[in-house]
Parts: structure tokens; sequence; C-alpha cells
């Protein structure tokens, strides 16, 4: 490296050269305002428009009102979906994340023979595009005249939320090391305690990210959801059946809820973790 | 010796019911899915009725009948996955380097939109730029825009729209490996006179490979199967695979077709995947 | 083969009653992965209530052979005992053994007290609260109960890591490299304070490591480890003074090993023939089995004068200074023999004799009885190129 020795009085630079400066050491900077605008461009026009008077279709602004704040269920089915997403979410995050937390330890704690075929077989459900995930399993229930809808719907979306799992969870397992655990043995903790307070403390937020990640992708799917859900209608379906002739603005409403709530619940989790770290 | 018997046996039974649930309703559904790609229609039956006659010939009309879309589709993917790299690795790495403190909540702001419903977003855009919406109108009237150009119903709304919904997926195995550069490792490249472009190339982007390939990948495959953009954001003259799988099913009920239609898909999907990884030389990636 | 093997006859011993006290006996343990053997029949008795170091550098075994002892692997063969008790197959959690560990491995999500805690909670003790407290006095951090470990520093977790170890008074406290993640001075405090604490506690520690220094510092016997055997065992004084292998020799500080044959005795000592000059050494110093044998003198027994100057004891002529160090307390000289070999000398800077010039002739002597003898087919090398750091044995 060079060494520039300079004369001792602090040295003026010129104003553009400061400009030029200051703009290269914020280029990052004011990339991710950009980044992150364009990111919620959409969100911000589905909140403002939760506020639009607009009857029926939900298109130009006529006006600003709360009254669809006041009354979400307004618009027909709405919430009749909506109560079909948070069910099958609450079933598909319960399942999936007790067998993809199983299949975790499994494959995380453990070398036994078939451990690669094991990873094959969690990694194939994401490499499989949705539609053909959905019209497989649809295919599978016609031929054993199972008729598509609520039941359905949620295998489905323990289906694809298993391997998401399995790979959050993983992820923690092998972060931990593994020497916590002999610690525990050394201290008179057996497998059962050990894994008790010990192994599951430290993997629990793990696996509750990975719960997380599961509802809200069956939340928010639609193309698994459209093919084995038959007449039933989730939140996705609603809006995407609306589309065509204009969304009411209590869906708008509803998204935006859940955007909040979900924020929350994220602000609330870092929250306590910081306060236990603490 | 210990060696323990039952405690070989732990893995296999943690893994018996993920397993048993896998194999029946995603393996069990994709042999099925093979059986129903090479069947014809029943002569004199209804609608839907369909017998086993290993007609591979369903592949050769599928494939024949659909070029464009199966074309379109991996077009559109392969840019919206460009798109969504080149948007998302200065974000991943501006949040993984110059946030600071802030870094965790910038993270949360990645994975905030996802919680909107897709769909709605989706749809948001189509409205924003929409002939009804307010941006459109305007830049026509400032002269930015031909009179006749439109923004939706376009290829161009398609991919944009797929490179807006897979940008998460992307930005976030892309901030994973790139948090865990030493930042030691550019210094020292800095130290060892390579200059800030320099070092990017030769340090920076073969460390964060893994979450290259990884991004690329949770974007490029439901990109490659989606119908949901095109449907809301395009045209007739934009349909994707998956829109055809799609009508075949529920409009025509042509299953077979649709099961060829599928399966070549992931196929096609399968083989560019495997080449890539190997190319990439990531075997780590689940 | 061992008595460990008959696995049939594994016997529990009870959680709670730590009774199993007295010396702990290797016996025969050989621990292999496939064809590697990390521990080779070895047979080792640590006496109860001394201060045991294994030193050794990296992949010697001494890990293995310290988790084995542990419990958290299980010797191929062979069998290990504590007093009385055969506890080869015990579980870890079943031993009257408590580790601490390599980076201490502190549980992240307990606080300090709880951690300390842990050991006594399982165990089902009643007064945890009073043997926190007076395990925490101990080790000087009573104020940092509260604290989750990530809050503590380098010096503070590897405190609290002996004190959830001793607070079970366990039979026997196992160290694995406990201070390597210290900076030197931390470390040097922490070695005298670990010495304190084995004391006052009166526990035997069996202490894994492959700095010597640290190992001489608090051991009362070192056992020297290479490839999954003992090479040595004893006092740091008997280990330094009089080694026995060249692995040891080098290891274990600085050595001159000299070729040399054995050219008939004299009463109780040797007469030596190193390159046509002849020193004496005792006989009872020598380990070699036939008449080859390298003469080893640690750097600080020679003396260096000047060519006609009066000298006594053995003799060697002809050097040539190479190098000098001028190093505050002492001179560190390299001298050229007429045979090609460079030796290493130290002098202490307390005779007022100016440093020796580069280039000049010199005679080097030292006291007949400093002198060892080693095999003369061992390697000369062995011992001297050993990775310092080691991690993942």
């Amino acid at each position: 490296m060079s060494v520039k020795i300079k004369d001792a009085s602090v040295p003026v630079i010129p104003f553009k050269a400061r400009l030029s400066r200051w703009f290269g050491r914020n280029l990052l900077r004011i990339y991710m305002v950009f980044g992150f605008t364009y990111l919620f461009i959409p969100v911000a026009y589905t909140f403002a428009f939760s506020f639009n008077d607009s009857g029926k279709s939900n298109l130009v602004w006529k006006g600003f009102t709360f009254r669809n704040w006041q009354n979400p269920c307004g618009a027909p089915e709405v919430c009749t979906a909506l109560g079909n997403s948070i069910k099958i979410g609450f079933l598909a995050t319960l399942f999936s994340t007790i067998l993809g937390t199983l299949i975790a330890f499994a494959i995380g704690r453990y070398k036994f023979k078939g451990r690669s075929t094991s990873n094959l077989l969690i990694f194939l459900p994401m490499a499989t595009p949705e539609i053909v995930l959905g019209a497989s399993l649809l295919s599978l229930f016609l031929v054993f005249k199972i008729n598509p809808g609520f039941w359905p719907t949620v295998i489905a979306h323990v289906m694809f939320c298993i391997s998401f799992v399995v790979v959050t969870v993983k992820a923690r397992i092998a972060s931990l090391d593994p020497r916590l655990e002999q610690a525990a043995m050394d201290l008179y903790a057996n497998e059962i305690e050990t894994f008790r307070r010990v192994t599951l403390p430290l993997v629990a937020p793990g696996i509750a990210g990975a719960a997380l990640l599961a509802f809200s992708l069956s939340f928010d799917d639609f193309i698994i959801t459209n093919f084995n859900s038959g007449t039933l209608i989730t939140f996705p379906k609603f809006v995407y059946v609306s589309a065509a002739r204009g969304i009411p603005a209590q869906a708008n409403v509803i998204g935006s809820a859940m955007f909040f709530l979900a924020l929350a619940i994220v602000v609330a989790g870092q929250l306590v973790n910081r306060k236990k770290s603490r | 010796m210990k060696v323990s018997l039952p405690k070989s046996r732990v893995p296999y039974l943690l893994l018996f019911p993920g397993f048993a649930f896998l194999f029946t309703f995603f393996i069990l559904p994709i042999i099925n899915l093979a059986q129903t790609s090479t069947q014809t229609p029943v002569s004199g039956g209804d609608t839907g009725e369909y017998e086993q006659t290993f007609a591979f010939s369903n592949y050769v009309h599928a494939f024949l009948d659909n070029r464009e879309q199966f074309a379109r589709s991996f077009i559109f993917a392969a840019l919206a996955t460009i798109f969504a790299l080149t948007i998302a690795y200065p974000l991943a790495y501006a949040i993984a380097f110059k946030s600071g403190k802030y870094k965790n909540v910038l993270l949360v702001l990645v994975v905030a939109p996802f919680f909107t419903s897709f769909l709605l977003r989706t749809v948001a855009w189509k409205q924003i730029l929409g002939e009804e919406g307010f941006l459109v109108p305007t830049l026509r009237n400032l002269h930015l825009l031909g009179q006749q150009t439109t923004v939706t119903s376009t290829a161009f709304a398609v991919v944009a729209g797929m490179t807006y919904n897979f940008l998460p997926f992307m930005t976030l195995p892309l901030y994973a490996s790139l948090e865990r550069i030493d930042p030691r490792t550019i210094e020292a490249a800095g130290d060892l006179y390579a200059n800030g472009i320099t070092t990017f190339r030769k340090v920076t982007v073969p460390l964060s490979l893994p979450g290259v390939v990884a991004g690329t990948l949770l974007t490029f495959i439901p990109a490659a199967g989606d119908y949901v953009n095109a449907a809301i954001l395009g045209s007739p003259n934009t349909k994707m695979i998956g829109n055809v799988i799609e009508s075949r099913y529920f409009k025509i009920v042509d299953y077979p077709t649709a099961a060829a239609l599928s399966f070549t898909l992931m196929a096609a999907i399968l083989i560019l995947v495997t080449l890539y990884i190997r190319k990439a030389g990531t075997e780590e990636l689940v | 083969m061992g008595k460990g093997v008959s696995a049939g006859t594994r016997q529990l011993v009870s959680i709670e009653p730590i009774e199993a006290r007295g010396d702990l006996r290797l016996t025969r343990i050989t621990k292999s992965y496939g064809d590697f053997k990390a521990v080779d029949d070895l047979t080792l008795t640590i006496p109860k209530g001394s201060f045991f170091a294994l030193l050794g550098p990296s992949g010697c075994g001494k890990t293995t052979t310290l988790r084995m002892v542990a419990g958290l692997e299980e010797p191929t063969v062979g069998s290990i005992h504590l007093g009385e008790t055969d506890i080869t197959t015990t579980r870890a959690y079943q031993r009257p053994i408590n580790t601490v560990f390599q980076n201490y491995a502190l549980f992240p999500h307990l606080t300090i007290f709880e951690n300390i805690a842990f050991g006594l909670r399982r165990r089902g003790i009643k007064d945890v609260n009073e043997q926190v407290a007076k395990v925490l006095s101990l080790v000087e951090l009573p104020h940092l109960a509260d604290r989750k470990p990530t809050q503590l520093s380098g010096g503070q977790q590897q405190r609290i890591a002996l004190a959830r170890a001793i607070v079970n008074r366990p039979a026997l406290l196992l160290l694995d490299e406990p201070l390597g993640a210290l900076d030197l001075k931390l470390r040097r405090q922490m070695q005298i304070e670990l010495k304190w604490i084995q004391r006052e506690v009166g526990l035997t520690f069996v202490h894994v490591t492959h700095d010597q220094e640290e190992a001489m510092t608090m051991a009362d016997t070192i056992a020297v480890m290479s490839e999954g055997k003992i090479e040595q065992m004893g006092s740091p004084a008997d280990l330094y003074d009089n080694p026995q292998t060249t692995f040891v020799a080098n290891f274990l500080g600085q050595s001159n090993l000299i070729k040399g044959r054995i050219d008939g005795g004299d009463g109780d000592n040797l007469v030596v023939d190193l390159f046509g000059q002849k020193i004496a050494m005792p006989k009872s110093r020598s380990h070699a089995i036939d008449n080859s044998l390298y003469a080893g003198i640690r750097p600080e027994k020679f003396r260096i004068s000047r060519v006609g100057s009066p000298v006594r004891g053995n003799t060697l002529t002809g050097g040539r200074v190479e190098d000098v160090s001028y190093i505050g307390v002492s001179t560190q000289y390299v001298v050229a023999m007429p045979w090609g070999q460079e030796l290493m000398i130290f002098e202490q800077n307390d005779d007022g004799v100016p440093p020796f010039d580069k280039d000049e002739e010199v005679v080097i002597s030292w006291e007949p009885g400093f002198t060892f003898g080693l095999r003369g087919d061992e390697d000369i090398e062995a011992g001297t190129e050993v990775e310092p750091e080691e991690q993942a044995e």
C-alpha cells in the first residue's frame, strides 16, 4: 500500500468531490430506499384503497371512508373465505411442523443409511412446480373418488409445507454446538432430559420460524389450493375469482390487517428475543 | 460395545410419519400422474373417462401443440430470475453490510409484503399500471408513453409481475450467504491490491454463490410453473404452460394431456436444475 | 481383550450417590475408527487428588481418551475403573465425572445461575441456591448470576464453566483445553487460579492440553502422548531433565540431540563418541538399547567459552558462532559444529562476559550429569514439527 504524506494542514476537499464521495458512500443506501419502495408500492396501494368509498368495484378512487374497516365482512363470502384460509393454515401448520421437525431431527442429528435419499425426498417437492404438485394430487384424489374440498386442501398444504419446515429446522439444528448436548449429559441429564432442557429450547426459535413460514405459505397459496379445494373458497381464491369483476374493498381491509398483524407478531418475537438475551 | 440397536432405529422412527405422508401424497400422485399421462379417452365414454393404453404419443401431441407456451414459460421464468437477481443482489448486499443495527428490521421488511396476499398485490399492480390507474394516463399526458401503448396485458407486465412476486425468494438466500461472509476477507482482498470491483468479482461473488444458486432456483422453479401472473397481468398472447395445464384440467377435462404437460414441465425443470447445480458446483442446497 | 467388551454385564451406576471415588484406572484401552487407532492399548492410573495432564500434539489421542473417561465415547477394547467401580459402559450422565469443555459449552438459553444449577437439579439436590452461591463466590463472580453466557467475557465464561462442573463435587474433573480460547495474560492468571482451586476443593483434575508450558505449570504428573500411545509419564521436572524418547525431548522444550556411539564404560558413567570427540554421561540416564544413541543436552545446560579459556566437564571443540540473538535475560547462540550440525545454546547474561561475535571460534562445555541418552534408531525430528493449534480431534 502506498502512503501519501501531505502537509500538516487539514486538506480542503472541494464541494464537488465531497458530493460525489457522499454519493459513492451512500449509493447502496439510496438503492435500498428505491428497492423497498418498489416492494411496498402494491402494499401501500392495497392499504390506501381499503379506505376507498368504492361501492362494488374498487378500481377508481371515489372518496375516503372508514366503512370498510368497520364492516370487514360486508362483502359477500369474504369472511367465509378468510375463515377457511385461517382454518386450513392452522391445521397445515400444525401437522407440517410436527412431521417436518421430526424429519429435521432425524436428518440433522443422526447418521443413517439412506440419509442422502432422505435429503433428496425433501428437496424434490421444492423443486417441483406448484402446478404439478396440485394437479398430481388432484388426480390421486379423483382415482380414489375423494372429492376436493377442505381436507384434501389441508393435506395438499401439509405436503408442500413439510420440506420448508425441514429445511428451516435443520438449519437451526446444524448451527447447534454438539458440545452443549454433551455438556448436559455430562451434568447428569439423561437423553430425554437433555432433549427437553437443552436441545428443544435451543431449536425452538427455528421451529417457531418454520411454523410462521408454513402458515404464511399455506395462507397465501393459490395454485395448489385451486386444484384441490373444489367449491371451497379460500381467501386467495376469493381474490382471484373476484379480480375479473373488481375486488371489494373489504378484501383490501383483510389483506392490510393480515399485513399489520404479521408485522406485529414478528416485531413482538424480535422484542422477546432481545429481552431474553439481555 | 454399546452400539445400542434401539438408538440406530431412532432416525427411522422419526422419519416414518413424515415420509409416509410424503410418499402417499407426493410420490404416489406423481406416479399416478405418470400413469394418467399415457391414457386415452374411453371410446363412447363420458367426458373425463379415460383408460390406460400407454399412449406415449400424448407427450408428442402435448408438446407439439404447446411448444410456444413451453418456450414462453422458460423464457419468462429466466427473464424474471435474471431481473430478480439484478434487483435483489445489491439489496441483499446493502442489508448484509450497510444496515448496521437496522439489519433485523430491514430483513422483516423484505418478508413483510408476503403477508399481504400475493394475489392482492398482483391485482394492485394491475390496477396501478392499468388503463384506469393514474400512472398510465399521466405518462401519456407527459408524452412519456405513446397514446396507444399499454402496460398491462403485455409480456412485460407478466415478467415484471413475476419478478416482483419472487423477489423475496431471491433476496433471503442471497442475504443469508452474504451475511456469512467474514468482512475481513473483503478487507484482506483490499489489502492485497484488489480494487473495489475486483474484490467484488473475485471474493464477494464467489463466496455468495450458494445464495445465488438457491435464490435463482427458488425463483425460477415456481416462475416456470406459474400461471397467476400471466392470468392477471397478461393477455391470451402471453399464456404460459401453467395456464394450459390449468385449462386442460378444469375447462376441457383433458386429464391425460394435462398430466403429460405437467410431467414434461417437471422433467424439463429437473434436468435444467441438475445441469445448473452441476455447473455451479454446489451440492449443499438443502 | 479387555473387560469393556462384555456389554452383557453392564451395570448402571445410580445417578444419586457419587461414592465411586478413588484412582482412575484405564486398562489396555484401544479406540479405533475403522483402521485408524486414535488410542492404542493405553494403560494409565491417575491417582486420587492429583492434578494430571495429558499432553500431546493435535491428533495424538488425548481428547479421545478424555471423552472415553467422560463417557462421551466408548472404548473399542479395554476397561475404565473409578476406584473399584467399572465405568467402561456407564453413560455420561451416570458417571461422577464432570467436564470443562473446550469453548466452555455454556447453555446460551439459561442464566449463569441456571447453568451452574443444571447438574444439581438433575441430581435432585436440595439446597441448590446455597451451593450455587458458594461456588460463584469461589470463582469470584457472585454478581453475574442473572446474566446470560453471551454477556460474559471469555475469562468469566471460563470460570463459570469451571463452577458448573465443580459444584457437583465430581470424583474427577476433566478439563479439555480449558484455556485455549483465552489470551496469553489471562491464561497465565487462570493457570494459577485453577491450581489454587484444585488444592482448595481437593478434586482429581485431568487436564488435556497441547501447550507444554501450561501442563508444566499446573500438573503434578504429565503423560506425554503421541499417536495414541503414552510416550513418557512423570513429574514436569522428570520429563524435562530426563526425557526418554526423542519425541518427548523435542516436544517438551528444546533439545540438542547429537548422534553418537557408546564407546565403553567407566564406573557409573558411559563414554560416548560424538563424531570423534569423547564425552561422559551417567549410565542411569541412558535409554539406548544398543551402542547407537543420541546424546541430548538442553540448550541452557551448555556453556560457551573462547578457545583457550579454562573449561570443565564435557567439551566439544571446533564450534563456530553462526548466529547471535540477544534477548535480555539471556543470549541465544547457534553454533555450527565441524560435523555440520547446528547446536542451540542459551547463555544467561549474568557473568559480565561480553557476547560472542558471529564467526568466532568457540568451545562448548557442560556437566556430564545433564546429558541424557536416547535410542539411536529413533527419529531425531520427532515432536519438533507438530501443529501447535488443535481444534477438531
